[in-house]
């Protein structure tokens, strides 16, 4: 009855369906909550698009995507990041039908004018049809606002609210800071292709997922145990590591404890300074001895910038909500300038695990899969999310955290989407 | 210009590739892992047929013991996405000898394959390129490359022996 109440009001009631330890399942399921969604979150907040490596050069273009929307990310002549709509402003064609390439106009197959890079409109055949035209007020849309952090491009399609800097916020930003620092040189290049694999399931079961320690010991026990890795003790009812909601829909599983414990260069990779001998030499001479040793125990975070990058170790994670049961994940090896000898096993281990094929994510993406279907039984109406509830506290940073396998993650996430669907 | 196809070598060929489709089929995962040679690749493109997988990113690209880890996950019973296994029909196809130096065979063909599985139904339509060597066991397959036609395309998780 209560549930049938909630889905029956015409605007959905955020405060009803999302509660501190359980939400209630139609937020998987329900198409107007999806569209929603596309106005409050996708369309109006920050959301990652590409990297700036992957238009290194003038005139460079790459199709990239804020939730169903195409977007072209184009580096004009002068060096500057555009995000342009896919959609000629004559007759609405789609402007642009490859995946990359570099040129500096785009021109339309329909009717063929011609736009810039930046978006302008450059031209049209028998211009003296419009005699009376302003060329200026037929550009190509544009995502509203771009902006940039050490090589990620965000755009946001609100004309005003948060600056990136602020919606990252102190966690999104150190987690990003820490990334990049696993470069000898401080940059991370997005070169090496992506794997597009697609889920028959709701967006946020992908983002929860991402930072739930609880499942790695049971979903990939299968990979765990035949390549003898030790990633699944990291997530284990032992493990030192914690898991923290670092704010603003932000969430980590930080395995620095474990890593800082063990105390070995390299081991969170899973290998060790003797097989990367060029690579940490590089990292000494570039941080000094006692830092480059400090990056190589620690590693690269574990952090869920909401709502679409993932920042998972070795590859990045970018998640692309299609509709209110199919979402794709685009995923890359991530690749540190300067270290080629790191960068080859980077791909490699990141084509082992994620992927349609993956040791990983073809198992995670049964569950994304299972999950939606699951949520659209009837009862019992909700997810129950409260593990660790008792034992959230707050550490000397301020943040809330928990065990690693708790779901502090998780209740930080639906918190703050339900202010941002709340929210005029 | 026209290669002289010698029948008995394309007999061989056709009945090595039908036997791989049935083993996959039928998720006979070791009999399938004895097909591969030691120094194998199994490879599947993805953003393209003709990417450099040393640098870009590949659905799988497997050498010998990463096609035996990926057995060894079958084995393991716990390998979620094929547990129910999907059901599997597949037809092979267009088999073409493109060389043949008396050691190894190049062979091309095309594959259409049904699967159904809890998400429901798949169409995969993929066109192989395999390096055969004879061996004192018959033929083993060096090389087994997969072009998905759609590779460049956002698809589902892909699990089974394709
Ligand atoms: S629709 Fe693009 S030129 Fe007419
Ligand atoms: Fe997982």
């Amino acid at each position: 009855m209560e549930s049938q109440s909630i889905i029956a009001r015409s605007t959905p009631d955020f405060g009803q369906l999302v509660q501190r330890d359980r939400i209630h399942g139609s937020l998987y399921t329900d198409e107007q909550i999806f569209q929603l969604e596309l106005e409050k979150i996708w369309y109006k907040t920050w959301v990652y698009v590409g990297h700036a490596t992957e238009v290194p050069n003038a005139n460079d273009f790459v199709m990239k995507s804020i939730g169903p929307q195409e977007i072209i990310m184009t580096r004009d002549r002068d060096g500057q990041i555009h995000l342009l709509q896919n959609r000629c402003p004559h007759r609405g064609n789609q402007l642009c039908a490859e995946a990359k390439g570099n040129k500096g106009v785009f021109t339309c197959p329909y009717h063929r004018w011609a736009f810039s890079n930046t978006g302008k409109l450059r031209g049209y055949p028998y211009p003296d049809g419009y005699e009376t035209v302003n060329r200026d007020e037929l550009g190509l849309g544009k995502v509203t606002r771009v902006a940039e952090y050490k090589g990620f491009v965000f755009g946001s399609f609100a004309a005003e609210g948060p600056s990136l800097e602020e919606h990252l916020g102190r966690g999104g930003r150190d987690a990003i800071d820490r990334l990049v620092m696993t470069s000898p040189e401080g940059e991370v290049q997005i070169t090496a292709g992506f794997l597009q694999h697609k889920a028959k399931a709701n967006w946020k079961f992908l983002v929860e997922n991402e930072t739930d320690g609880y499942h790695p010991q049971f979903v990939h026990d299968s990979i765990f145990s035949v390549a003898k890795s030790g990633i699944g003790d990291l997530y284990g009812g032992a493990s030192t590591a914690v898991a923290r909601d670092l704010g603003d829909g932000h969430t980590e599983n930080d395995l620095r404890p474990e890593f800082r414990r063990i105390g070995k260069l390299m081991n969170w990779f899973g290998t060790t300074e003797e097989r990367l001998p060029e690579y940490v030499e590089k990292m000494k001479a570039a941080y000094g001895e006692e830092k480059a040793r400090e990056i190589m125990i620690d590693g690269t975070p574990h952090v869920m910038i909401f709502p679409n990058l993932f920042i998972a170790e070795i590859q990045i994670f970018v998640i692309q909500a299609v509709a209110v049961d199919e979402t794709i994940q685009h995923v890359t090896a991530l690749q540190f300038k300067g270290a080629p000898d790191l960068n080859r096993r980077l791909r490699q281990q990141t084509m082992g695990s994620v992927g349609p094929a993956g040791f990983l994510l073809a198992d995670d993406s049964e569950m994304y899969e299972r999950t939606q279907r699951g949520v659209a039984a009837k009862n019992p109406e909700w997810n129950y999310l409260g593990r660790g509830i008792h034992r959230e506290r707050e550490d000397e940073e301020g943040y809330l955290v928990a065990d690693n396998t708790d779901e502090v993650t998780t209740r930080g996430i639906w918190r703050h989407y339900r202010e941002l669907m709340e929210a005029e | 210009m026209s290669m002289q196809i010698d029948l008995n070598v394309l007999a061989e060929v056709q009945q090595f590739l039908y036997r791989e489709a049935r083993l996959q089929d039928s998720h006979a995962y070791d009999e399938w892992e004895a097909l591969w040679t030691d120094d194998a690749i199994y490879w599947i493109p993805a953003n393209g047929a003709d990417i450099d997988p040393e640098e870009q990113m590949s659905i799988i690209y497997d050498n010998r013991s990463r096609i035996g880890l990926r057995i060894k996950q079958f084995h393991t019973g716990q390998r979620h996405t094929q547990m129910p296994q999907s059901a599997l029909g597949r037809v092979v196809s267009n088999i073409e000898i493109l060389s043949d130096d008396g050691h190894e065979i190049k062979v091309a063909s095309n594959a259409l394959i049904y699967e159904s599985n809890l998400r429901g139904e798949t169409v995969w339509a993929t066109r192989n390129e395999f390096v055969l060597r004879r061996s004192d066991d018959g033929l083993r397959m060096a090389r087994k490359k997969v072009v998905l036609v759609n590779n460049d395309k956002p698809i589902y998780t892909l699990s089974f022996l394709v």
